[in-house]
């Protein structure tokens, strides 16, 4: 009955201990956290997808609380949320432009060449490593959609015609895909840039439509109607300046033989 | 003697054993392609930077002219194959599926393709840098499939020192036997080119290691060899003994460490056609324009070891091989353990080009895939000691990143874990696309 007693005791004693040393550490050692990192972390998504370039929602929250960033960069967010933070916060939202992934590839199964099959492991860059998969195109989309198991959102889908499409409302931006797409056919753009060359392929006349029925040819005809400096044509390719500020049209797009730049609606 | 010798007999840790499948073309000499009408010169076809254009759309050339000149040190410079002019100088489908720069040659109908015969170089009294830079210019690489420039592994730098020459006659892929005719048909240039090696780089002593499945290409070899400074070591088969720090393990029982060269421990590994090389260089001022290809498989008509001319479409060595089997599903080129299928037949042989094969349904069919059983097969098969079944469940999530921390980089992809593994995974596939993505990052 005593040692009983005594085993309460001892564990009483060393809890109060520990309790009391606990206690000072906390006094002592504390670290003053600013209480609005930690409300800003919480009105953001929390998807922690990076594409603001921070370490995750808590690395951007306290970006923004130290005024490295502006809230607009968070990409995910809606643009409600984002005033919401600049005006808790007190600082400038900024400008947030919305981009959106886009493909740099329009030759799905109806229009480019298959020249070989590719049996294997289920994914572009697997089937871009076997004799760049089988299409004859070596620019082209494989259409084995490592973009869509990269995307977080959801925002890619894979059409009948083996193309990814891009969901622009659920495209957050994060540069996922970008990454995953061994022939580095998507690029971020602004969504309000309606302007898009969807080729890559390197070859020029015949040589580029013997593969694909809607490659670019690099006739040049739309960086000749084009606002001079807006479309150059570099390495078989128009080259769309977006910087430039000038007025893309889609009468640009008019003389273009095989659809290979084209106007998004 | 034998049995006793067998007993201490040295070998490499882990590898395969595949069926050897040599016996189609095993005896049957090496015979000529005759000059077709085009030909496409890749200006990489090494590993490294790819070579300069020197000549012109439109201009006259030589066979044996140089074509283009190396684009830096790592790199070497290429030779017309064939007498007739260049048309054209542009993108053209490569091996590897991509649209390469290439050099693409139309051969004189008329030309005799005859070599004047030069006066052989004095390469005894040459200065080791003239020597490296010869060896650079005449386009010699390492010709067993890698095609890694041949120059590069005789820049010894000054703390360093060769004292052995290993020639690499192991050829331990299945199908391929152009590295066994070549001994057997050329075993004086074989011997003249290990003897250049050796002087010039100061080697006491060379050895030419051999599968004993070659039992003619070892008693020949020592019966001209008998009495100098160059042996030849009869190795167990064993895949993959032809890779360099395998075939230094079996012949000489040292272990090249990770990330460390065998010029380190003071070898030099050759392969066969690479000292061919050096020998129809310095003793006759042949470039490297051609090379022995085998074309075997069960889809090929007629087997064949065959000399074509660097350049050659793939197409037209079939075609001169009575062309494929109705039932061809694949055509690899190189062996069938390390080599990659081709999409196109329209592409060229290439310096590294050691085989044609052609395969039909039945050596193609992959097998339904099942769930790794953690059996452990790969990661004794694996010659490396890497644990393959973890980069290939690594990759398959896309964690490419943690597989780098497995030395995934160390993986030299000779395909013996995929060959052991009884549920059928692609793992060096896997493996490959692991690299692919890590190499892709962008800084």
């Amino acid at each position: 009955m005593i040692s009983f007693l005594i085993a309460i005791g001892i564990m009483i004693g060393v809890t109060f201990f520990f309790g009391v040393l606990l206690a000072m550490a906390y006094r002592l050692l504390r670290v003053e956290e600013d209480p609005r990192v930690s409300a800003t972390e919480g009105m953001l998504p929390g998807t922690n997808c990076g594409a603001c370039g921070q370490p995750g929602c808590a690395g951007f929250a306290q970006a923004v609380v130290n005024g490295e960033i502006q809230p607009s960069k968070c990409s995910v967010a809606s643009p409600d949320v984002v005033d919401e933070i600049a005006q808790f916060l007190g600082v400038d939202a900024g400008e947030a432009e919305k981009r959106v992934a886009r493909l740099h590839c329009a030759g799905g199964k109806a229009q480019a060449h298959q020249i070989a099959e590719y049996h294997g492991f289920e994914s572009c860059r697997a089937a871009s490593v076997v004799s760049g998969g089988g299409k004859g195109c070596s620019w082209g989309c494989l259409g084995l959609a490592d973009c869509k198991v990269a995307c977080t959102f959801d925002a890619i889908a894979m059409n009948a015609n083996g193309l990814p499409a891009v969901d622009a409302d659920k495209c957050t931006a994060c540069g996922d895909c970008v990454e995953a797409c061994p022939k580095d056919l998507f690029e971020l753009l602004p969504v309000n840039q309606r302007l898009l060359v969807q080729c890559k392929s390197a070859l020029s006349g015949e040589a580029a439509t013997a593969l694909c029925s809607v490659a670019c040819d690099a006739c040049g005809r739309c960086a000749a109607d084009a606002v001079p400096g807006l479309i150059e044509m570099r390495d078989n390719l128009p080259r769309i300046d977006y910087q430039s500020g000038l007025t893309a049209t889609r009468a640009v797009t008019a003389r273009c033989p095989t659809g290979a730049i084209r106007w998004i609606e | 003697m034998s049995l006793l010798s067998s007993l201490f007999q040295h070998s490499f840790s882990h590898g395969v054993h595949p069926e050897g499948y040599k016996e189609a073309t095993v005896d049957l000499p090496i015979q000529r392609v005759p000059f077709v009408s085009r030909y496409l010169m890749p200006l990489g076809q090494h590993i490294g930077v790819p070579a300069r254009p020197v000549v012109k759309v439109g201009q006259q050339l030589r066979r044996g002219q140089m074509i283009a000149e190396p684009g830096g040190f790592m790199s070497t410079a290429l030779h017309s194959p064939v007498t007739g002019k260049v048309v054209d100088i542009g993108p053209h489908r490569h091996q590897d599926g991509s649209f390469k720069l290439a050099i693409e040659i139309e051969a004189d109908p008329y030309a005799t393709q005859r070599m004047e015969p030069q006066p052989p170089k004095d390469w005894e009294a040459m200065p080791m840098a003239e020597f490296v830079s010869e060896v650079q210019r005449a386009g010699i690489v390492g010709m067993g499939g890698a095609a890694f420039p041949a120059h590069v592994k005789y820049s010894i730098p000054d703390t360093q020192h060769i004292d052995e020459v290993l020639v690499n006659g192991a050829e331990c892929e299945p199908y391929l036997t152009n590295d066994h005719r070549l001994m057997m048909e050329r075993p004086e240039a074989l011997i003249r080119g290990t003897e250049i090696l050796m002087r010039k780089l100061g080697a006491r002593r060379a050895t030419i290691g051999v599968e004993d499945n070659k039992p003619d290409a070892i008693a020949l070899l020592r019966g001209l060899l008998g009495g100098t400074a160059i042996e030849v070591a009869s190795l167990p088969m064993k895949y993959p003994q032809g890779a360099e720090k395998m075939l230094i393990k079996a012949v000489y029982d040292r272990e090249v460490p990770a990330g460390q060269l065998p010029r380190d421990l003071g070898i030099l590994v050759n392969n066969v056609g690479t000292v061919v090389a050096i020998a129809d260089w310095f003793d006759r001022g042949i470039p490297l324009i051609e090379r022995v290809v085998t074309v075997s498989g069960p889809g090929a008509a007629y087997p064949a070891n065959l000399i074509v001319p660097l350049g050659t479409p793939v197409r037209e060595v079939l075609r001169f091989c009575g062309g494929l089997k109705e039932e061809t599903r694949e055509v690899v080129m190189g062996g069938p353990m390390m080599g990659a299928p081709t999409a196109s037949l329209d592409v060229p042989v290439l310096k590294g080009t050691s085989g044609i094969l052609a395969f039909t349904e039945a050596e193609t069919r992959t097998g339904t895939e099942y769930p790794c059983i953690r059996c452990g097969r790969c990661l004794e098969a694996c010659p490396y000691f890497l644990n393959p079944s973890r980069f290939a469940r690594l990759a398959k999530a896309r964690l490419f990143e943690e597989a780098k921390g497995f030395h995934l980089m160390d993986c030299v992809e000779c395909g013996s874990c995929t060959f052991a593994c009884p549920s059928n995974i692609p793992i060096v596939q896997l493996i490959r696309t692991a690299k692919n993505n890590l190499r892709s990052r962008k800084p």
